[in-house]
């Protein structure tokens, strides 16, 4: 069943010449199995009350969302994103049902593979299936609006000077480049010795539509403070860029903003937009005026700002997304036959091995393993995937791993 | 060891880094790059070269090195040994003048530099009056002379630069002591040059740049005589102190008759311009030196006819009937004489010229004048360096056969031993026998014997032999035709010009067991050689390799293949080709390895990689790395990396061009094109002049050469399960992807008629994208697989293979460990990321505790774009120490950076030189050595050179030391003078060498 051709090409979802779509459903613990017409499936109205009949489910409201090629939550809450999954249902149709008095799912790119440590930093709390805690600060719920992914976030604004702005960018799953250059620059600082010019680096360009200009959230000459938590003081332009590209899946830049009447001011300040004076716990700003830019957080209170640093290095586990092919059995390259004396051990997770390759290899077969880390952390949101969970031979996308 | 090492306390730890652990730069192996002044010491037997750069190298007998540098960044434009004594004096271009000496401290000798000076004048004169034009060492070994632009001569005393102002010689004092006819018409313009009466000290001779020369007494504080001539350019008092010969900027040089203070009337006896008739260029030096018996040797510089030969450099020799003109292939620096005989008084036995990108050596007591050939200096660079490669531990056999076979091609060097033998070296014997191979632009590989201090020429190969180049084989090689003029002799080795760049080498690989090497070139030519000791015949095989395996639709725009000559071929003794594979396109070969023990060559180029077994000639399977959409990769050479600018301006060039032959066509648009071109220029100006600014992108797997393979590895390890260990073949490329495959050799029985056969295994796709630069397998002890054929000559532990394997992946981002035969990620090290570095090379090294003798532990040595060497621990991949080594703007450096396995580098600080480093604590290579100062000084200053043989210094042997003993005994007990000399000199500080040496001897 699972043991289809992967994809050629990324993100184009095969069409499958058979007109029925497997769809596997889940509500609280319980899974479905059915088939659906393709074409002739009707709208979401229609889907939404065969999926009541399906679970028994009848008068209670649910909301429907199911995970996209990408592994990412996406929601079903009307025709066009309704037909849109069942286009892209390859082959099987992962349709995840929640109750609406539960805290509403979040969906994104986030929601499948990271809920746990990205969006904890914002406050969010993701709906673990059974770890749900209503009382966690409730009030800050502010979450981006269900049917969108999530591309930015403005984090750690608690333990930031208010004239600073960390600001993560989301490459997950979108074809958007980043889309920003940076350039040298000349910065001023205030040092107990005086004012001090000191050499910066800003950013200079924003490439339309890209990732950088879609967020909103950085704008050319804002200075660069800080790549993934680690201070660029010191480091030349080269250097910066290097960091940056490194980090490009995950970047998380600490910015001065040029413009500094934008600012986030934190819960609980008194002090209006654009005034000058300390913040909630940074404090380091002291009387200094707000467009002074005071030493970055990591060093005015390491305490706090560890904690995005840890942040960043959490996110190794997502970095391990290198694809890994154990080609036991792909199309030899070369035009001998191969004749192996321990083949039996060759071929031990490959029974068709013979066929494909006196047949030329058609058809292959690939046995492809996650690293251990996203598969933990696919489990953990076994939900999801329950299909997934375990088999070897099904093969699993990250957005951003290139297949043969 | 694991264990010890995971609950090793974090102090522990700290110590057993230092213990194995330590940076040093040690020596510099090469030619120094644009060197600007020569010195010599005959009495030391110590030569000491200048550079633009503000460095002074002192070269003395194979092994024995100083450097210094000064603080100022100013070119040194003279150095002079002070006569009979271990300073020397520098004069930089920015005026100053510094006095250094040799040290004794420990034993060896240190180059320190004592005291700086800077001639002030009279207040308010002008610049001129002290800027130092001319410098002489007073053979007293306690005065300098100082001739300057403004005409003066000062008087300096050293060491310590005291000014004796009483005894400067003043413009004023000259004009005075000399008759007014002559003076009424001239000026005299700067000093040119200072010359001591060879047999009477306190006579000096000055001679201004407009020709008047002056003979002054420094006693008596009077001129004796004055020459008057024309435009000066040098002098030379002859060794009897009876004539003076000059040389001048016409191409003609005089000889004077030296009178007595009594005969006043001025006498030319002898004016020639050696190649005359037609105007000639400036003799810019003179050397005259008598022999026994038979006539002097006249050595000049310059002097060639200006129309026809005013662009060679060279170097005119004459003794009686004799006459040729060296032509050298760089400009000329300075020369000087080495005469034979105790005192260094005897007959010229070696001419010794420093041009800009080399020394050479001549013999002049051989009939023909041969050259001799250095034991260092030697230029690197003669034809540009473009790879190499380093080999440890070469087996004596091997060794021996590489140096005969080099030994037959430099038959046509002197017989003669190096002429320059100053010091000891006290460095202890090469614990082992380590081979430095360079590649070079035209298609040459040198092998350097690179065990110890000097970085010894022992081989040539040349590679072009075996194909068809443009070049007119016998174009230069005719000897110069009979009886041409002047009597020209090219000599010298510094050749930049290539032939073909086609044949350059970009990898090297050589298997120390088995002698097979392989080379690989820039036309996509990887040749496959063994060692042979007598020169043979016959052809190569050839193999064209398609690795694009039928990719569709493009075309190759770069080079062509090289021409393989279908005849036989003569080859010399040596390293001798017997297989060639071409790789079609013929894209520079960018990775290479080589495994003796299976008989296979790896090879990868921009488009792919490819196996070959050199024992059936076959290849065994190709594999196309090539991203269909790179249309660089897919058109162009990458033999050198484009900047942006340059293509820019080259595609600029070319639209231009075309415009050109547009306007063939179209002479009405010619307006029209002016226009477009200005607008195209103004955009042009535009781009370079913005801010410099810097992409922030992912690495995609569109981007361009992502299929470039930057790594080749055989490993015997575990791919299909972890029971049977199979060979294997590992690629990395550029787009951050590793592929691995399973390759099946026949039994040794079969191995020449059964086909080898291979299978892919492994894909790692790098989720970081970044370029994929070494890939090693470490054992079930987390030990790197030894080399090939190292286990089958006992010379290695045989790897554990009980236990599972690993594979370390480095790619320019971060090094990470994945477990074999299951791949997965288990450990990794972030390094761009964490500090914005990218790993640009990177080698396995073993390093020695320097406590204990028998621990030791292996580690990844790692060169970064930021010029840092690092350190990372196997198999944890955990930092260890890092270091600056290069400077970060020094991109060629970096670049040619190559590491051996005991924790040492090499990389280039010109390109003419090698910096070598070190890492570990136990191999270090660096100069241990010790000069003696003469000691001699004493009597020679009282102008009496005594006969008595005690007074030789031996200047080299083993029993040196007992020797200098018996001579200071001998000195003390007979020698009065010397007794009292000792004494003063233990009260100053200057001769602290003495008194160390006095230490030494009564120990």
């Amino acid at each position: 069943m699972s043991r289809q051709p992967p994809p050629l090409q990324q993100r184009t979802p095969i069409k499958l010449i058979d007109n029925t779509v497997e769809v596997k459903s889940k509500y609280e613990a319980e899974y479905r199995r059915f088939g659906l017409k393709r074409n002739g499936s009707g709208g979401f109205r229609e889907f939404y009350r065969l999926i009541q009949t399906i679970h028994h489910i009848h008068g209670i409201d649910v909301l429907l969302g199911y995970a996209d090629i990408h592994g990412d939550l996406l929601p079903i809450n009307n025709d066009d994103n309704f037909n849109k999954a069942v286009s892209s249902a390859n082959p099987l149709l992962r349709i995840i049902i929640s109750k609406k008095e539960d805290e509403p799912v979040v969906y994104g790119t986030n929601s499948l593979q990271r809920r746990k440590k990205g969006l904890s930093l914002t406050g969010l709390r993701p709906t673990g299936s059974g770890s749900i805690h209503p009382k966690n600060k409730s009030g800050l719920m502010i979450g981006p609006p269900k049917n969108f992914r999530q591309i930015s976030s403005i984090i750690d604004v608690d333990i930031l000077p208010e004239s600073h702005r960390r600001v993560r960018l989301h490459k997950h799953g979108s074809n958007k480049p980043l889309g920003f250059y940076i350039r040298d620059g000349v910065s001023v600082r205030v040092t107990p010795q005086g004012v001090e010019k000191v050499p910066g680096v800003f950013i200079s360009r924003l490439v339309r539509n890209g990732l950088a200009e879609s967020t909103g959230l950085l704008a050319v000459n804002d200075e660069i403070l800080e790549v993934n938590g680690i201070d660029v003081a010191g480091k030349s332009l080269d250097q910066v860029t290097d960091m940056m590209v490194a980090n490009s899946h995950n970047l998380i830049v600490t910015v001065k903003p040029a413009n500094q009447r934008n600012n986030v001011v934190p819960r609980g300040s008194k002090y209006s937009l654009g005034n000058s004076g300390s913040v909630g716990s940074a404090g380091s700003t002291g009387s200094a005026p707000s467009h002074d830019s005071p030493s970055p957080a990591s060093q005015s209170n390491p305490f706090t700002a560890s904690s995005s640093i840890a942040e960043g290095d959490s996110e190794d586990e997502e970095e391990d997304g290198d694809l890994i092919l154990e080609n036991d059995c792909l199309r030899a390259h070369n035009p001998h036959p191969v004749t192996y004396s321990n083949s039996a051990n060759l071929n031990r997770n490959s029974p068709h091995y013979g066929s494909h390759g006196s047949s030329g290899g058609k058809s292959v077969t690939q046995s492809v393993s996650m690293p251990n880390s996203i598969t933990s952390t696919l489990s953990y949101n076994g939900n999801l995937n329950h299909s997934a969970s375990g088999s070897q031979d099904s093969m699993k996308e990250d957005g951003n791993i290139l297949t043969l | 060891m694991k264990r010890f090492r995971r609950h090793a306390h974090e102090s522990q730890r700290e110590r057993l880094k230092q213990e194995l652990f330590h940076f040093n730069k040690t020596v510099e192996h090469g030619f120094p790059h644009q060197p600007s002044a020569l010195g010599y010491s005959p009495s030391l037997q110590l030569l000491a070269i200048g550079t633009r750069s503000g460095a002074i190298k002192l070269y003395g007998a194979p092994g024995v090195e100083f450097m210094g540098l000064h603080d100022e960044n100013a070119a040194v434009t003279q150095v002079h040994f002070m006569p009979h004594q271990v300073e020397l004096v520098t004069l930089l271009d920015d005026n100053s003048l510094h006095m250094w000496t040799l040290r004794g401290h420990k034993g060896i000798s240190e180059l320190l530099e004592i005291g700086r000076f800077m001639l002030t004048g009279p207040p308010g004169a002008p610049p001129s009056v002290t800027s130092v034009t001319a410098v002489l060492a007073h053979s007293s070994g306690e005065l300098l002379l100082l001739g300057t632009e403004g005409g003066h001569v000062f008087v300096v005393e050293v060491p310590g630069f005291r000014e004796l102002e009483e005894r400067n010689i003043s413009l004023d004092q000259i004009t005075n002591s000399i008759p007014d006819d002559y003076l009424g018409r001239r000026n005299l313009e700067h000093v040119e040059a200072l010359v001591e009466n060879p047999i009477n000290p306190s006579q000096v001779v000055i001679g201004y740049g407009r020709g008047l020369m002056v003979i002054w007494d420094l006693e008596k504080k009077n001129a004796v005589q004055h020459l008057p001539a024309t435009q000066l350019e040098s002098m030379w008092w002859t060794e009897d102190g009876s004539h003076i010969l000059s040389s001048h900027s016409d191409g003609s040089y005089c000889r004077w008759r030296v009178g007595g203070p009594e005969e006043e009337e001025e006498e030319e006896e002898k004016s020639d311009i050696p190649y005359g008739h037609f105007p000639c260029k400036a003799i810019s030096k003179i050397v005259q030196l008598p022999t026994e018996e038979g006539p002097p040797f006249l050595l000049f510089n310059g002097g060639m006819p200006r129309a026809s030969y005013g662009d060679r450099h060279c170097i005119t020799v004459i003794h009686g009937k004799t006459h040729v003109a060296l032509d050298f292939t760089s400009r000329i620096i300075d020369f000087f004489v080495i005469r034979s005989g105790p005192q260094h008084t005897g007959d010229p036995s070696a001419l010794v010229v420093l041009v800009e990108e080399e020394v050479v050596v001549i013999d002049l007591q051989t009939e023909g004048w041969p050259v001799i050939q250095t034991p260092y200096l030697v230029p690197l660079h003669s034809s540009a360096i473009t790879c190499s490669h380093h080999v440890s531990a070469i087996p004596l056999k091997l060794w021996e056969r590489i140096i005969t076979s080099g030994e037959l091609q430099n038959a046509h060097y002197s017989k003669k031993p190096w002429p320059i033998m100053g010091g000891q070296n006290l460095a202890p014997d090469p614990p082992q026998r380590d081979l430095l191979l360079t590649g070079h632009e035209d298609g040459t590989v040198r092998f350097w014997d690179a065990s110890g201090v000097c970085l010894k020429p022992m081989y040539t190969l040349r590679t072009a032999t075996a194909f068809h180049t443009d070049a007119d084989p016998n174009d230069n090689m005719n000897p110069s035709a009979e009886g041409e003029w002047p009597p020209f002799r090219k000599v010298g080795c510094f050749d930049p010009y290539s032939d073909d760049p086609r044949l350059g080498i970009q990898k090297i690989h050589l298997c120390k067991y088995s002698g097979h090497l392989a080379v690989a070139g820039t036309a996509g030519q990887i040749l496959m050689l063994e060692p042979n000791d007598e020169a043979a015949e016959h052809t190569v095989e050839t193999k064209v390799v398609d690795l694009l395996q039928g990719q569709e639709g493009f075309r190759w725009k770069g080079h062509t293949r090289l021409n393989v000559r279908e005849d036989p071929v003569e080859f010399p003794a040596g390293f001798q080709p017997f297989t060639l594979v071409q790789c079609q396109p013929p894209a520079v070969v960018t990775a290479l390895s080589l495994h003796s023990e299976w008989k296979l060559v790896a090879f990868g180029t921009s488009h792919g990689f490819g196996l070959f077994d050199y024992q059936q000639n076959n290849n065994v399977f190709v594999r196309c790395t090539l991203n269909p959409s790179d249309q660089l990769a897919l058109e162009g050479p990458l033999s050198r990396v484009k900047s942006i600018k340059k293509s820019l301006r080259q595609s600029f060039r070319r639209i231009r061009r075309s415009r050109v032959s547009l306007r063939k066509h179209h002479a009405n648009n010619a307006a029209k094109i002016q226009e477009a071109n200005a607008r195209m220029e103004a955009e042009l100006a535009e781009m370079e002049l913005a801010p410099v600014q810097r992409k922030i992108e992912a690495r995609s797997s569109d981007d361009s050469f992502t299929g470039l393979v930057r790594t080749l590895y055989f490993a015997d390890t575990f791919l299909s399960d972890s029971t049977h260990h199979t060979p294997s073949l590992w690629a990395g490329t550029n787009g951050g992807c590793v592929f691995a495959y399973m390759i099946r050799l026949p039994a040794i029985e079969h191995r020449a008629d059964e086909p080898v056969t291979a299978q892919p295994a492994k894909e790692i796709q790098l989720m970081h994208r970044a370029p994929v630069l070494g890939i090693v397998v470490l054992d079930g002890h987390g030990a790197p697989l030894p080399e090939p054929l190292e286990v089958a000559h006992d010379l290695a532990r045989s790897p554990d293979m009980q236990a599972s394997h690993h594979v370390v992946v480095t790619s320019e981002e971060q090094f990470k460990v994945f477990t074999l035969p299951k791949v997965s990620s288990k450990m990794k090290l972030k390094l761009t990321a964490v500090d914005g570095s990218r790993v640009r090379r990177v080698g396995v090294a073993w390093f020695g505790s320097s406590r204990t003798e028998d621990y030791g532990e292996s580690g990844l040595v790692v060169l970064t774009n930021q010029g840092d060497v690092h350190v990372v621990s196997l198999p944890h991949v955990k930092m260890q120490v890092h270091y600056p080594c290069i400077r970060r703007e020094d991109v060629s450096g970096i670049a040619s950076c190559v590491f051996t396995r005991q924790g040492q580098g090499f990389y280039l600080i010109s390109p003419s030189e090698f910096e070598r480093f070190s890492l570990s604590t136990r191999f270090l290579v660096e100069p241990h050595c010790l000069v003696e100062p003469p000691f001699h000084s004493a009597p020679l200053s009282q102008h009496q050179p005594e006969p008595d043989g005690a007074h030789r210094i031996p200047q080299d042997g083993e029993e040196a030391e007992s020797t200098a003993r018996s001579i200071m005994e001998h000195a003390l007990l007979n020698d009065e003078k010397v007794l009292q000399e000792i004494q003063k000199s233990l009260e100053g500080d200057q001769t602290s060498f003495l008194e160390n040496s006095m230490k030494s001897a009564v120990a």
